[in-house]
């Protein structure tokens, strides 16, 4: 495999670490809006990513990282051209984190809420607009011959794009209601595999009217037998949820993220950003990507780094097994 | 277009406000999570509860100063690719290099002990959760390393050529970027810059407490460990400024000379230590200087020559063509005096502190104390009046911030001393624009950090407040009985499995 293969799939192994990852927390935020019935029930929510969110949000700084040394055309376009939703992405992850680690630093009730709201929205908007510019990668946008995007805001808000969003949204939900069914005890584990059951039918939908548009749209072989695990992922899951099995559950939801993914990877494959406006002006991993030294090193770099960073991040998870439920959240948290 | 507005323009103020806003935090994260490291170690190895007591306040306050860094960090990864796309296309096969490495390597570090740290005191054994600050520390220094790497290529290139067929640079010589010696003395000067931050927060707040006669004990060792630092880490500033600016008279003439605000070359050149001079005409009008002490600087020699910003202009005007190849002069001047100026002023006062608070070295014996005492303040062989006792407490707190403005001038100067390179001597700031992102894209993303930024820093400077009133918290007994294994004990008779986590958000 040519190098700038091999890092168009690293690439797409960073997105897909972020995606399951930052996946359920993002999930875990946006269920602390809709499935705590108490501010304590919050608390048990936002502690079950408490030590790992941080880890997490990183695979989105390697992805970005990585795609700046590897394909540094693809990294300039992408970036201005999706500038305005890419402001607000930045916005509500620079919101999230401080929300995270000063919402219990006060005991004043005005505060902790004004926090948690953040929490909520800050979760939300990253995870439709994640799936917002996915759709428009894969799509193609009207990118001119510089590799400058000439369409406005309104060029990222089509209905496949929008589908996108809608698709991470939900799939986000569900695998954070099944995280939080794994990690909590009590009633708000029952409660987070009940509204699972009902998450994961919609995303269910949701995800597979998109992944059916991809593959009808720019789908290949490969990418078909992507879609064919997303979609057995989504089934399984939900069937291990009803079960009450929850590790096989979020190991399933896990996989349908992953799946989908490399779906999308895979419908894009070989170019990186297409142009709808001419074929010609379409970035690729032969076009956009840097020189074979740079690419080298690089591969030294993850190939030793990324086992690495998956073999401590598993051991952190190990670290912090136990469920938690409100019985475990002490009164005076700072 | 006019300037004032031009998308260049606006592109750098926005660069310069996130990143020097960025900047505030850096510094402190990097110093506080040694020095936190270094008091849970005294922690661990003396089992004394005053260091534990420190670790606990002296880790608050790395943490809610490092929550700022992270998030206001995120920005950085990714404003090249919004802001300066051509840049980054031109650039992004040697500059981002260093960039996925120092995320690779040193953000998932830092990442994820962290987190392993704050929520370990009641999982993991005593040695192990140590390690972990260890290994965050150890994270803030790589990244800090990388992240200069990439900028000291910006201020002098190394190991690239240019491709003539795609007209890009390209990394030829990875290594060299790593270990050339603008990025040794520039990783040094910074990360010594940071210690001497680091050093003085920890004074100011000690003093805070010891004027007030509270939380003594903590606060004495405190105290110490901070005069020390900023005493070692200032001594460093200045020896790697020293080699910095040696560095830079040969690689960036012209910042040289814009730091001094030397029109024509000179041979000995004076230090000036006050100017105000005609940017348009070339030359100053009032001038203080202290004579063949600039050559010194340079060139380690008193006498040598050094070139002038209007000799270097000429020089690099025959080299890259017709233009303006001169910076901000007033900028680059006072920002080069505010930097040594407020650095070195914080690092006097820890000198001075250092001696006055000396524990038995030339000290009478009646003047010394004990653990629970605050330390007299001792000039030679009598103590220092209470109101002369007071004014150190005083100047120490009102100092607190000198080398937060010291680093952030120093910035100020390295970067727009360079001007109008983006990258010195191949790519001009004017060239490495996003053409695709409008004037008023530009303008909404300025005003939205700005006050973003804005409000997060009240947020966090009245809370850092209210954890220094605060002081140190008294300790529990779960803080004392670490867990023995891995995850938390299980196997105790009397363990209790609905126990309160011993942290939580």
């Amino acid at each position: 495999m040519e190098l700038h293969t091999v890092w168009f799939v690293l690439i797409a192994v960073l997105w897909t670490g972020y995606f399951f990852l930052e996946g359920f927390d993002f999930g875990v935020g946006i269920l602390t809006g809709v499935l705590a019935r108490d501010r304590a029930e919050k608390r048990v929510l936002i502690n079950t990513i408490g030590p790992v969110w941080d880890g997490n949000e990183v695979w989105l700084l390697s992805a970005g990282g990585a795609t700046f040394a590897a394909f540094p055309d693809w990294y300039a376009t992408l970036f201005s051209g999706f500038y305005l939703p890419l402001l607000v992405i930045l916005v509500a992850l620079i919101v999230r984190g401080v929300a995270f680690e000063y919402r219990a630093k006060r005991p004043g009730e005005g505060w902790q809420r004004a926090w948690e709201r953040a929490i909520f929205w800050a979760s939300v908007v990253p995870a439709v607009l994640w799936g917002v510019a996915f759709a428009n990668i894969v799509h193609g946008v009207r990118i001119n011959a510089h590799g400058d995007y000439t369409g406005g805001l309104g060029g990222l808000l089509g209905p496949y794009a929008l589908l996108g969003g809608v698709v991470t949204l939900t799939l986000f939900t569900f695998h954070g209601a099944v995280f939080v069914a794994l990690k909590t005890v009590g009633d708000i584990r029952v409660r987070a595999r009940r509204l699972a059951g009902f998450a994961g039918v919609v995303a269910a939908v949701a995800a597979i009217a998109f992944l059916l548009w991809t593959q009808a749209g720019t789908g290949n072989g490969r990418s078909l037998v992507a879609l064919v695990v997303a979609v057995a992922g989504l089934g399984g899951a939900l069937m291990a949820n009803a079960r009450g099995r929850e590790g096989w559950a979020f190991a399933l939801s896990g996989t349908a993220i992953a799946a989908s993914v490399a779906m999308l990877f895979l419908a894009l494959f070989p170019e990186v950003m297409p142009s709808s406006l001419n074929a010609d002006w379409s970035l690729t991993v032969s076009n956009a990507a840097s020189s074979p030294y740079t690419l080298k090193i690089m591969t030294w770099c993850a190939g030793i780094a990324t086992p690495l960073v998956l073999l401590y991040q598993s051991w952190t998870y190990w670290v912090f097994r136990k469920r938690i439920g409100t019985q475990h959240i002490a009164d005076t948290g700072h | 277009m006019d300037m004032a507005l031009a998308p260049e323009t606006l592109a750098r103020w926005q660069f310069g406000i996130t990143t020097v806003y960025h900047f505030l935090f850096v510094p402190l994260t990097i110093s506080l999570a040694a020095l936190t490291a270094g008091l849970e170690t005294a922690w661990v190895r003396t089992g004394n509860e005053k260091y534990l007591r420190a670790t606990k306040f002296w880790g608050k306050l790395f943490l809610i100063n490092i929550a700022m860094g992270v998030v206001t960090g995120i920005v950085q990864e990714f404003q090249f690719g919004m802001n300066w796309s051509d840049y980054s296309r031109f650039v992004g096969d040697v500059f981002g290099a260093p960039l996925a490495f120092e995320a690779l390597i040193a953000f998932f570090f830092e990442s994820t002990f962290i987190g392993l740290w704050i929520f370990g005191w009641d999982k993991l054994p005593k040695r192990l959760h140590l390690a972990t600050i260890w290994m965050v520390a150890l994270g803030t220094v790589l990244s800090a390393y990388f992240i200069l790497a990439a900028n000291s290529w910006m201020q002098h290139p190394v190991g690239y050529h240019i491709n003539k067929s795609t007209g890009r640079a390209e990394l030829t010589d990875f290594l060299a970027v790593l270990t050339q010696n603008t990025a040794l003395a520039q990783a040094f000067h910074t990360l010594a810059a940071s210690f001497l931050t680091g050093g003085a927060f920890m004074v100011g707040i000690a003093a805070y407490h010891l004027a007030r006669r509270k939380h003594i004990r903590v606060m004495r060792t405190s105290l110490r460990l901070g005069l020390v630092t900023v005493v070692i880490a200032g001594l460093l500033t200045a020896v790697s400024g020293d080699a910095l600016g040696k560095v830079m008279f040969k690689q960036q003439p012209m910042k040289m000379a814009s730091a001094e605000a030397l029109w024509d070359g000179q041979q000995p050149a004076p230090f000036s230590v006050f100017a105000y001079g005609d940017v348009e005409k070339g030359h100053n009008s009032v001038a203080i200087e202290v004579p063949g002490l600039l050559s010194f600087l340079a060139d380690d020699s008193f006498h040598s020559y050094v070139p002038g910003i209007n000799d270097v202009n000429k020089a690099e005007q025959q080299r890259f063509g017709p233009g303006d190849y001169r910076p901000n002069i007033p900028v680059a001047f006072w920002g080069f005096r505010w930097m040594i100026g407020f650095g070195m002023a914080s690092f006097a006062l820890g000198a001075v502190g250092l001696w006055l608070t000396r524990k038995r070295f030339l000290l009478p014996q009646w003047l010394r104390t004990g653990e629970d005492e605050v330390p007299h303040l001792v000039l030679f062989r009598s103590p220092l009046g209470s109101r002369l006792t007071a004014w150190y407490w005083r100047a120490a707190v009102w100092t607190l911030a000198f080398p937060l403005i010291a680093n952030s001038w120093g910035w100020i100067f390295t970067e727009t001393g360079r001007q109008p390179w983006a990258v010195y001597g191949v790519l001009q700031t004017r060239q490495a624009v996003s053409p695709g992102v409008s004037q008023g894209e530009v303008l909404l993303s300025m005003g939205v950090f700005t006050v973003l930024y804005a409000i997060l820093a009240v947020i966090e400077v009245r809370l850092l407040a209210t954890y220094v009133k605060a002081g140190p918290p008294e300790l529990t007994d779960a803080d004392l009985h670490p867990p023995t294994r891995i995850g938390g004990d299980h196997d105790d008779a009397d363990h209790d499995p609905d126990r309160p986590m011993a942290f939580s958000y």
